[in-house]
């Protein structure tokens, strides 16, 4: 999915980043834990969060995401956004509970990255 | 060659990641490829993240040669009690303040391991932990 599909499927307020909209993300992370963010996360996702402080702009950088998804509504602090807008990352708030955006984006076509941690062949992209 | 060595202060949660990015920067500008470097950075910030969370403060090192790139972290304690404990995934015991900010999913150690061609630590109660970590170059 494009992240701007991804913005109308989640009904979603762009918060920073509308240039990089075209972008094509394939797999998407729910989590409120950067850990295991940086666990999990493949090439190219997005990832949905509750948590709204400037570790999830740092740990989207680390891993190239394309975009973030704040849930259940929540707004980060300005200097939070003006991070992620300097990064050029896509991020976004939407009025919804992180299983019904999952739903969603799964209904859309999105799919999870595995539960398995990648090969060192995929991890290398 | 390149060697650079950061100080990183515990607790210092405001800062976090801030090396790692430097170190990711300084690595796409000697070319590393891709997926090296994402190896990279996920594991530095995580031992970056163990310093700020769980010891009185500490180093990274870095250094690259045209072989390997090796990360070395080395804090001022407490040291680890139970080093296989804390190895596995899901075991933490970071504070509430950590896991407020998202962190402490016990997946810290475990994800260096991973990302990482070879692994190194050691651990001694009151004097602190020490991490060797080491990706090949492509």
């Amino acid at each position: 999915m494009t992240i701007a599909e991804i913005v109308k499927c989640l009904d979603a307020r762009v918060l920073c980043g509308e240039e990089n909209l075209g972008q094509r993300v394939t797999s998407a992370c729910c989590s409120d834990l950067m850990s295991d963010a940086l666990a999990f996360i493949h090439e190219n996702a997005m990832l949905l969060t509750g948590i709204t402080n400037a570790h999830v702009v740092r740990t989207a950088g680390i891993l190239d995401l394309k975009c973030v998804a704040f849930v259940r509504g929540k707004v980060p602090p300005p200097d939070v956004i003006g991070m992620a807008r300097e990064a050029g990352l896509v991020t976004m708030t939407v009025n919804k509970t992180m299983f019904t955006c999952a739903g969603l984006l799964y209904e859309g076509g999105l799919r999870g990255a595995p539960m398995c941690w990648p090969s060192r062949d995929e991890a290398a992209g | 060659m390149v060697r650079a060595e950061y100080e990183i202060a515990s607790g210092a949660y405001d800062c976090a990641g801030e090396v790692s990015s430097d170190i990711k920067r300084q690595l796409k500008q000697l070319g590393i490829d891709a997926g090296t470097l994402r190896r990279v950075a996920v594991s530095s910030y995580e031992m970056e993240m163990n310093i700020i969370i769980h010891s009185l403060g500490g180093v990274i090192n870095l250094t690259v040669d045209n072989e390997w790139i090796t990360l070395f972290s080395k804090d001022r304690g407490p040291g680890i009690p139970d080093v296989e404990l804390a190895m596995r995934e899901g075991f933490s015991t970071a504070g509430e303040d950590a896991r407020n900010m998202g962190f402490g999913a016990g997946m810290g150690l475990p994800n260096m391991k991973r990302n990482a061609d070879t692994f190194n630590i050691f651990s001694q109660m009151e004097e602190g932990t020490r991490i060797t970590i080491t990706f090949r170059v492509i």
